[in-house]
């Protein structure tokens, strides 16, 4: 029983899926009981696949997680544009890598693939929808509440604080600078579709550095990013294309800051913030 | 002449800020639903966005009812525009698009329930409702710069660039514009967004001209990366809520907003057969219940419809012509020659068409409507249904049950009713009893009734 609660993935999969549940129900979140099960069906093939070829253990968990993630953030009327996704989210894990580790979240990376595909090449086929989950303050504590529990037992506590709180300085400053109501930033940091970004996406700790300070330059990093995409280049999916580009450029970041690699389960306590381990590269790991 | 008068400002088209001010009888008609000719909604503007990459047609309507000398309108825009940039069309056409969209009764005939034919009559929400030009100048004052000036159909319009919204302010209102307190900081707001500002005022001479007692919809087409639609100058000081409605005319898909939720309109469900009388009143009571319900937040969708894929249409589409007059470049003029991307039969045209409705005030829509175009091709509307029961003899078993089963399926409809208008079920329900929906199950009949009955006949 213990050993369930140790992994941080199994609260992920719990509330990730009761978000989902929750969207679906009372948010009309426009995603079919089929484009779940495809996303899920698609995932669970390549990882399968993806740990055959690389001859490491099937794991289904992450693949579920990436599976829930999509179905909360990107929408297709049809089943194809949302199966891409998923194979590129578990694609990626096992085909760019650096140093031991994926380059990109996956389900960030299948979202953005399916973004520059529905703007070229197949138009109009995926889009996401920043909008659906309202602006009600209770969800958004709601779901950073969640996010926190979970953040918390995978020693990421840090990341979606910092941010958020980098985030919120930027279009506050703004606001301010503008002599605009402060209800205009509070209206943006409500969106629920930014809090689960922030608990759930950016705060994966497979894909963020394993240093503290690395960590902290990479959140508001990405916070900076996602705010010059969206408040100088209008671009309405910046946030995900923030956390694109940061994670290339994360193994920089990590040669300032190097730190032990996490796996799934380590105790908080052997990541506590700033304790500085001796140097050393990160060593490499299958797949997971 | 100099003008004496002080202009009332007022929120064209959403976008517009409409600082709407004294006494401006901005009765805004609404539409009128099926017979319902009752004003549905005051203070509402009708906007027509057609979007294709950066490229936006914006068509900016309002029903202003007052003194002509008293309209005037303030409307950011992104950059500054050329004479051919600017439009006056008909009214008309936003009207079709309008009718065309608007949520609708639809009426069906039980059949005789002893043997299914279907007989759909629409009452359409019917719609609530030329260019000559002067050489331009620069003149500079107040830290204002009048980039652009011209008078296009009845309006004129100069474009506005300004350095300090005091200055701007200023000039406005030595300028006869009357602005509501608290617009200055929004005026500011714009500015340092690098925002122009596109002023019109009519022209009292060519509106004579035109023969019209009413302002014909202002349209501008530019290229933009941002898009918005600006509303927070009607917010500024605007009693009460205000209604807007805007049409999306796009490529890929369905358009939906991105700072607040887009929600669609309950639609589908059957409603008591009194309703067809006061369709009105029932969307409008509607409309309010369920921007309740969403805490006054959301935006919604009362129309999606890919008019690519209309088989059949729904009676009389917009036309090519009247689509290109909105801005849908893509279409090709009809004598053009130039043919759509992919063959239209009939009246079906390659363009996306949404429909959203709003009630907006600066408490719970602070920012601008910041809308995004999404791939989703499916179809919405909004819709309501009335099924008339069927009022012929009929005796035979299938008869009975279905009659027993009526009174279920009234007080279902009675409930649907209360349910999304807010309306008391007693009155519903009184209603209902009155227009020969009654509650009243059915004498069951007697077990003997039928045992002689055929033998009775005969003798």
């Amino acid at each position: 029983m213990k050993a369930i609660f140790k992994d941080p993935r199994h609260y992920q999969i719990v509330v990730l899926s009761a978000l989902l549940a929750f969207g679906v129900t009372t948010r009309a979140f426009e995603i079919s009981p089929a484009q779940v099960a495809a996303i899920l069906a698609t995932a669970l093939g390549v990882q399968f696949l993806g740990s055959f070829m690389t001859a490491v253990r099937f794991e289904p968990r992450s693949a579920v997680i990436t599976t829930l993630s999509l179905s909360l953030l990107l929408r297709a009327d049809a089943l194809a544009p949302l199966m891409v996704a998923a194979a590129v989210a578990i694609g990626s894990k096992f085909t760019l890598r650096l140093y031991g580790k994926h380059v990109f979240n996956p389900a960030n990376a299948g979202i953005i693939a399916m973004l520059i595909l529905s703007q070229t090449v197949m138009p109009g086929a995926a889009w996401t929808t920043p909008g659906q989950w309202g602006t009600a303050l209770w969800l958004a504590a709601a779901v950073a509440g969640a996010g926190l529990f979970v953040t918390y037992r995978s020693a990421r506590l840090d990341v979606p604080f910092i941010f958020l709180g980098t985030y919120a300085a930027l279009i506050i400053a703004r606001a301010l600078w503008l002599g605009d109501p402060l209800a205009i930033p509070m209206l943006r940091l409500q969106n629920g579709a930014l809090v689960l970004f922030a608990f759930f996406m950016i705060s994966d700790p497979k894909t963020t550095p394993d240093g503290a300070l690395a960590r902290t330059v990479f959140a508001a990093g990405a916070a900076l990013i996602a705010y010059v995409l969206g408040y100088h280049f209008y671009i309405t999916d910046g946030i995900f294309y923030a956390l694109a580009i940061m994670c290339i450029i994360r193994p920089a970041i990590e040669a300032l800051d190097p730190a032990p690699q996490y796996k799934w389960g380590d105790p908080v306590s052997r990541l506590r913030p700033f304790k500085r381990l001796p140097f050393s590269r990160p060593h490499p790991m299958p797949a997971e | 002449m100099r003008r004496s008068f002080k202009k009332t400002l007022f929120a064209a088209a959403s976008a517009t800020a409409a600082l709407a001010l004294t006494g401006g009888a901005i009765a805004f008609c609404g539409f009128y639903v099926a017979k319902a000719d009752t004003k549905l909604f005051n203070k509402a503007s009708k906007v027509a966005l057609m979007r294709d990459g950066d490229r936006t047609v914006m068509t900016m309507a309002n029903d202003f009812q007052g003194d002509l000398k008293e309209f005037a309108v303030v409307v950011p825009v992104p950059v500054v525009l050329e004479e051919g940039q600017i439009h006056v069309t008909d009214s008309a056409i936003l009207d079709h698009l309008d009718a065309y969209t608007a949520p609708r009764l639809v009426e069906y005939f039980d059949e005789d329930p002893c043997m299914v034919y279907e007989r759909e009559e629409m009452a359409m929400a019917a719609p609530m409702d030329a260019v000559t030009v002067t050489a331009s100048k620069r003149q500079k004052g107040y830290g204002v710069t009048i980039e652009a000036e011209y008078t296009v159909g009845e309006y004129d319009i100069q474009i506005l660039s300004a350095e300090q919204s005091d200055g701007l302010a200023a000039w406005l209102t030595d300028n006869g514009y009357k602005l509501p307190e608290g617009a200055e900081a929004t005026l500011g707001s714009y500015i340092k967004q690098n925002t122009k500002f596109f002023v019109a005022k009519v022209n009292l001479e060519e509106q004579a001209q035109t023969g019209l007692h009413y302002l014909r919809p202002l349209q501008i087409a530019f290229e933009s990366p941002k898009f918005v639609l600006p509303i927070r100058l009607g917010t500024v000081n605007a009693e009460g809520k205000q209604e807007l409605f805007v049409f999306g005319l796009t490529r890929s898909g369905r358009i939906e907003t991105t700072n607040y939720r887009t929600v669609k309109l309950p639609t589908g469900q059957n409603v008591p057969l009194y309703v067809k009388d006061e369709f009105g009143d029932f969307y409008k009571s509607m409309f309010r219940e369920q921007v309740e319900k969403e805490n006054e937040r959301a935006v919604f969708l009362e129309y999606a419809w890919d008019m690519a894929w209309c088989d059949p249409c729904a009676a009389d589409p917009l036309s090519r012509q009247e689509l290109r007059e909105l801005g849908v470049y893509w279409l090709g003029s009809a004598n053009s020659g130039a043919l759509p991307r992919r063959p239209a039969p009939g009246g079906a045209q390659d363009v996306y068409v949404t429909r959203l409705h709003v009630s907006y005030d600066a408490e719970h829509f602070p920012e601008d409507l910041i809308f995004k175009e999404t791939g989703d091709r499916s179809n919405f509307h909004g819709r309501y249904v009335l099924r008339h029961p069927y009022k012929g003899d009929a005796s035979c078993e299938a008869a009975k049950d279905y009659r027993a089963e009526l009174p279920k399926r009234f007080e279902k409809e009675a409930q649907t009713l209360a349910n999304l208008t807010g309306w008391d079920i007693d009155d519903i329900r009184d209603r209902m009893n009155a227009g020969n929906q009654s509650f009243t199950p059915p004498e069951p009949e007697p077990w003997w009734k039928r045992l002689w009955g055929g033998d009775k006949k005969e003798g």
